[in-house]
């Protein structure tokens, strides 16, 4: 009997110390990028790694406010973000909701439309989607980037798997009671679908936030710039301001951090069950 | 009997809820995938007329270098980055399974690679794999290696370093996945083998790994896609390089368009890359039935 719970204290030890050496894995990049981004580009690289300089430099968080149009970036990115995240969970209901409660002719017709594209990478169709956009004069504009996110194939699908759990009954009886289909949508279905639309609300946000080659591809004009791609523009023309490109990649990550600590227990399980249902 | 009048309200209305989503996904999804299989069969440089191209976009491809590297490369990343993610995305799920305390702190930290922005953290990576000065590097010296890796600097090291960093990035997402699908793994099974005497490891091997057999088969489908779509990663660690050590298919449909305007061109790669993704998700629908 000794012996067992010997072993099992030595197991859990093993457990603790993997569980440990991965959390570390896992954080040390951030933990750098903080101690960098107070330190002066000359003691950014150094060994054994000194994770609280001696002086440390807030004035880097001052400077990269002037150095780079940061602000302008996270305006433009939290105006897309919030516009698209918006319109992607209205629309998104909306629809799924005539797909999974109502009948109209077509219907297996248009959502067939949807599940065609689902495993159809952006890059396949980016380069003509680019050139119709150029035609109707929209590159350069933060329009291009909400037409390019608010639309997607699979809010449309995740809200419509949620709304076809939803009991048919409550709908009939809503009807019974003289409401019209807009008043079941919004009095009954979207109160209902809390957790569907928070799981949307964070793919769509950490998306939108952190799109990379949307923006890149149509946005060069400085003052419509996002985050990422102001950031890496940074990158590339001050390569060696270490302290500031560290200071400003926190930066860049708090809002996404924020809304990933509010609702992540939305996230896990929207995961979940995106993984389980395949 | 309700009217033929009510009837066609009715039907208005289901499209009035279908249409603000419908219009601009077909605007600017359909309308352009459509535009992309056409574009492969043309000569297009964006602004001169277009002249018909047959197969010749893709027959070219068969001898051009830059697209056979991308080709290449595309599936060695994807080699490599699979396997290594699954592994430890079932790594952490089991060990993060065990009853540990503090798990959700656990599980909050490994999502954090997840949801950070790209940038910010290849920024990092970028700094900590610097071959002269990186802690990385600094560090193997004081261990006592003479020869350390060039990391993103070197011809032979760029796509090792960019599928670590992969694997870093993602094994969160994915192990959040395997954890559901623990969760759902009847507990009287562990009880049985363990009646039987066996140990942790012959659980995990016989009990564990069969029960986890749809997830793995998701996590491997999803993996693949997104490995063959691989393009930001590459942008900010290596830029393709050195070389044409790091192409890749989405870099080189980049290229190609924007960089050549060379649209046909661009669109036959972009044919590849869609039936490459093609083929797996007709494998997991496969796959998918014999499971249930």
């Amino acid at each position: 009997m000794q012996i067992t719970s010997k072993q099992t204290k030595t197991n859990t030890v093993i457990l603790y110390a993997l569980l440990f050496f991965c959390a570390l894995i896992m954080l040390v990049p951030f933990a750098w990028m903080l101690s960098a981004s107070v330190k002066l580009d000359k003691d950014v690289f150094g060994f054994p790694i000194k994770w609280i300089p001696d002086d440390i430099r807030w004035e880097n968080y001052q400077e990269i406010w002037t150095t780079i149009p940061l602000l302008q970036f996270i305006k433009n990115t939290a105006k897309l973000t919030i516009i698209v995240t918006f319109l992607q969970l209205l629309t998104s209901s909306f629809a799924a909701y005539a797909f999974a409660k109502l009948q109209f002719k077509g219907r297996n017709l248009l959502f067939l439309g949807y599940i065609a594209t689902i495993a159809m990478p952006w890059h396949v169709y980016m380069v003509p989607q680019f050139i119709m956009m150029r035609y109707f004069h929209l590159n350069n504009t933060h329009l291009s980037i909400i037409f390019l996110q608010a639309f997607s194939a699979f809010g449309v699908f995740l809200m419509k798997q949620f709304y076809e759990g939803v009991p048919d009954e409550l709908c009939e009886a809503a009807r019974i009671d003289g409401m019209n289909e807009y008043r079941i949508w919004a009095q009954i279905m979207l109160p209902l679908s809390k957790p569907a639309l928070s799981t949307l609300t964070i793919f769509t946000f950490v998306n939108t936030w952190n799109d990379f080659l949307g923006p890149l591809l149509y946005l060069t004009k400085m003052e419509l710039k996002t985050v990422q791609i102001g950031l890496r523009m940074f990158i590339s023309q001050y390569s060696s301001e270490y302290g500031l490109i560290m200071a400003a990649s926190v930066v860049s990550l708090i809002p996404v951090i924020i809304v990933f600590l509010a609702l992540q227990k939305f996230f896990v399980q929207g995961v979940a069950t995106a993984g389980l249902k395949g | 009997m309700p009217s033929k009048k009510t009837q066609i309200q009715k039907q208005l209305v289901a499209y009035s809820f279908i249409a603000p989503n419908f219009i601009g996904f077909a605007v600017f999804t359909l309308v352009p995938i459509v535009f992309a299989v056409a574009l492969a069969f043309l000569h297009w440089d964006g602004s001169n007329p277009i002249t018909w191209a047959g197969l010749s976009n893709f027959t070219d491809l068969l001898d051009d270098d830059q697209f056979k590297a991308a080709l290449k490369n595309t599936i060695v990343y994807t080699l490599g980055t699979v396997p290594l993610t699954l592994i430890s995305s079932l790594f952490l799920a089991v060990v993060l399974n065990q009853g540990v305390k503090g798990r959700n702190f656990f599980r909050t930290v490994s999502f954090f690679p997840y949801v950070a922005s790209l940038v910010a953290v290849a920024a990092v990576w970028n700094m900590i794999f610097n071959p002269s000065k990186g802690p990385v590097n600094l560090f193997l010296y004081k261990l006592g290696f003479e020869n350390v890796p060039g990391w993103a600097a070197d011809k032979h090291w760029a796509m090792i370093t960019i599928i670590l960093f992969s694997v870093w990035k993602y094994m969160g997402y994915y192990m959040i996945i395997y954890l559901a699908g623990l969760q759902g793994i009847n507990p009287e099974l562990y009880e049985a083998a363990n009646l039987d005497g066996t140990n942790a490891w012959q659980r995990f091997i016989y009990v564990t790994v069969p029960q986890l057999r749809p997830a793995t088969f998701f996590v491997m489908v999803m993996l693949t896609i997104q490995c063959f779509k691989v393009y930001d990663i590459v942008y900010m660690v290596t830029q393709g390089g050195p070389g044409t050590a790091t192409l890749v298919l989405v870099y080189d449909i980049y290229n190609k368009a924007f960089v050549s305007w060379n649209l046909g061109s661009a669109s036959a790669v972009a044919m590849v890359l869609f039936f490459l993704v093609l083929t797996v998700t007709l494998i997991q629908f496969r796959g998918e039935k014999n499971m249930r």
